[in-house]
């Protein structure tokens, strides 16, 4: 579970996260919705203990991620919006350098290597050097190698972003994967259609602040629109910045 | 035992970034070209070709016949006759010898005045002249040659006149100066590889160049650094396992270059020039031992630099201008002959360059040289590395965007 208790970060005069506040439980997918430059992604680099914030909290799994970033970060796994794969170093390398760093001992490796690869479909590609990596092939690199050590809490910033349709329903499926398993999912995304296939929660933010904190249904009741994309122009105040 | 398994595990962190930097960078082709091939093989392979051609000039000039325009020839025939003996060709005089030498159509013009045949049969003083260009190293030898033998015949002829009088020629010379050359044939090699330990460290500079560059400025460049930086390892862990990796390459580089000096330093025909050069496994590990603490300073030197830079290409700019750095002791050295102090040993660089050249010289290094020169190169060390660690923990090195 993550809890985030009223995160301020600012940037100079600019203030990224202006008071943002939610809670992502287990076996639940929360969406962190909002159009480009909202602070969706400063805020999950408060989550995974990249960014401190300049005030506020986060908890995860009841750790304080400024007391203890180290345990914080043993209990998340994180698809950065930053892909950065090594490029000399085939899929297999990538991953396994990653658990290496998370100290799983090699069974262990072996194990959820193999999961996660049938998971993720991702086998023939596993011994190739990942430069020249399709975006999907890349993703999917960069989520194995971010879930390798079983993290309870899952946070992915924009996963689906450049991806074909075939491999965002392919990773759909893989986040309602985790989310069966019991795992805590949060995702950021600009794309509404996505947020409603797949959300039991929605946080939209706007802003820097959390403007809407509803499942799908009390959005659409909240704001009387029967049209999921007419409920966020309303709430948000724009469409600027939104994708269908 | 709980803080037991956690301190094998930091040990592995370190160990699995060096493992992963080393295995990724032997897998790039222009850092492996730079770090075992161009860079340690281009110092020797330079140093021969120059050594070579100036040993092959000094013997040539010796030996050689030098072409001397003369002027007024005819008025010295005997001046000239003894010029020949010397070796010497006297060429068609030339119309003004001030610009023959400017225009460095020759190295140096003999001219005789007119007046010569008049003067000398009187038993006056008589005057040659010699015109050349001081500021022309190359042409010293050639003028040294033609003033000493003018020099030597005028000796000849006074001591003639003497006795002629029946005076001994002791007489017009009271004082004789003995020369007494201190120099050994090593001290007279330091001469000609006074940059020799400016090749070592640039050797050491290339070797671990573009790993510091790709390992913090690239990694950076390429996104990498954010997902590496969500493991649960603390970032100067990370930093050491990367200097760690930078560190080998770079002392890989330096023993593949004195591999090569060991080997070539017996093509270099030192002896011709009454030089002794001993580039041999005693040297190697000498200036291995002083340079260790110089390799890991410069890898955290290097990786402060690109800490600093926003992409790859700006990383590459800062660290040529670093590179400057090490010139200004090896210059120093070179221009203005100071006496070394115990001081200076333990200035990095200039500690490592008074090291190799007293190696050179065949005197050793002291203990006490030796000690100042490692511990005051690794406290610099140090002190960068807390720099350094500090500026890995900014919230700024991970975004990139």
């Amino acid at each position: 579970m993550i809890e985030v208790r009223d995160l301020h970060k600012a940037f100079g005069a600019v203030k990224a996260v202006d008071g943002v506040g939610f809670t992502a439980r287990d076996g639940e997918i929360t969406g962190l919705l909002g159009p480009n430059g909202a602070g969706k992604t400063t805020t999950l680099r408060m989550l995974y203990t990249l960014m401190t914030p300049d005030r506020g909290q986060v908890l995860v799994d009841g750790i304080d991620a400024v007391a203890d970033p180290l345990a914080v970060r043993r209990r998340l796994g994180v698809l950065p919006d930053a892909r950065g794969l090594y490029k000399r170093l085939t899929a297999r390398e990538n991953i396994e350098y990653f658990a290496r760093l998370q100290g799983l001992d090699e069974a262990t490796l072996r194990t959820r290597h193999e999961a996660l690869v049938d998971a993720l479909e991702m086998r023939d590609i596993l011994d190739r050097r990942t430069e020249g990596f399709s975006q999907g092939q890349r993703v999917k690199t960069a989520i194995a190698r971010a879930l390798i050590h079983d993290p309870r809490n899952v946070i992915l910033d924009e996963p689906t972003n450049g991806l074909d349709v075939m491999a965002t329903r392919g990773l759909r499926r893989f986040m309602q994967q985790l989310k069966g398993e019991g795992r805590c999912v949060l995702f950021s995304s600009h794309i509404m259609q996505e947020v409603a296939a797949l959300c039991d929660r929605i946080v939209v933010i706007a802003h820097g602040r959390v403007v809407a904190d509803e499942t799908p249904d009390a959005l659409r009741a909240q704001t009387g629109e029967t049209n999921l994309e007419d409920a966020f122009v309303k709430i948000i105040g724009t469409d600027e910045g939104l994708a269908a | 035992m709980n803080a037991t398994v956690s301190r094998v595990r930091h040990a592995g962190a370190v160990l699995t970034v060096f493992l992963k930097e080393v295995r990724e960078n032997l897998r790039d082709r222009r850092t492996l070209m730079s770090a075992f091939l161009t860079g340690p093989l281009l110092g020797p392979v330079l140093f021969v070709m120059l050594v070579n051609v100036q040993v092959n000039r000094e013997l040539d000039k010796a030996d050689k016949p030098l072409h001397v325009p003369v002027i007024g020839a005819q008025y010295a025939p005997n001046l000239v006759d003894a010029l020949k003996q010397g070796g010497i060709v006297p060429d068609a005089a030339v119309a003004d010898p001030g610009a023959a030498v400017h225009k460095q159509d020759a190295d140096v013009v003999l001219r005789i005045a007119a007046d010569y045949a008049k003067a000398w049969r009187r038993g006056e003083p008589v005057q040659v002249e010699l015109f050349y260009d001081s500021s022309r190293q190359d042409t010293r030898s050639a003028v040294e040659r033609v003033s000493q033998l003018v020099e030597t015949y005028a000796r000849q002829q006074g001591a003639m006149r003497l006795v002629a009088r029946g005076l001994s020629p002791g007489t017009a010379w009271p004082v004789q100066v003995a020369r007494r050359d201190q120099a050994t044939p090593q001290s007279r090699a330091v001469l000609l590889f006074a940059m020799l330990p400016y090749f070592f460290v640039i050797t050491l500079f290339l070797g671990g160049m573009y790993l510091a560059i790709d390992l913090t400025a690239g990694e950076r460049e390429r996104q990498s650094l954010e997902p590496l930086f969500a493991n649960p390892v603390a970032r100067w862990k990370i930093l050491l396992g990367k200097l760690a990796a930078i560190c080998t390459f770079s002392l890989a580089s330096l023993a593949i270059t004195l591999l090569a000096f060991a080997v070539v330093g017996r093509l270099i025909p030192a002896a011709k020039l009454g030089m002794e050069l001993d580039l041999g496994w005693h040297f190697a590990g000498t200036v291995l031992l002083l340079m260790l603490p110089l390799v890991m300073l410069l890898a955290v030197l290097q990786t402060m630099v690109a800490a600093f830079a926003k992409s790859y290409r700006e990383a590459q700019t800062y660290i040529s201008l670093l590179m400057m750095v090490p010139l200004i002791p090896s210059a120093l050295l070179a221009f203005l002959p100071i006496k070394a102090q115990a001081w200076m040993y333990a200035v990095p660089l200039l500690g490592q360059n008074l090291g190799i050249m007293q190696q050179l010289r065949g005197d050793g290094v002291s203990g006490e040289q030796l000690l100042l020169c490692l511990g005051g190169t690794l406290a610099a060390a140090l002190v960068a590395a807390l720099v350094t660690a500090q500026l890995y923990r900014s919230e700024k090195l991970a975004i990139s965007g």
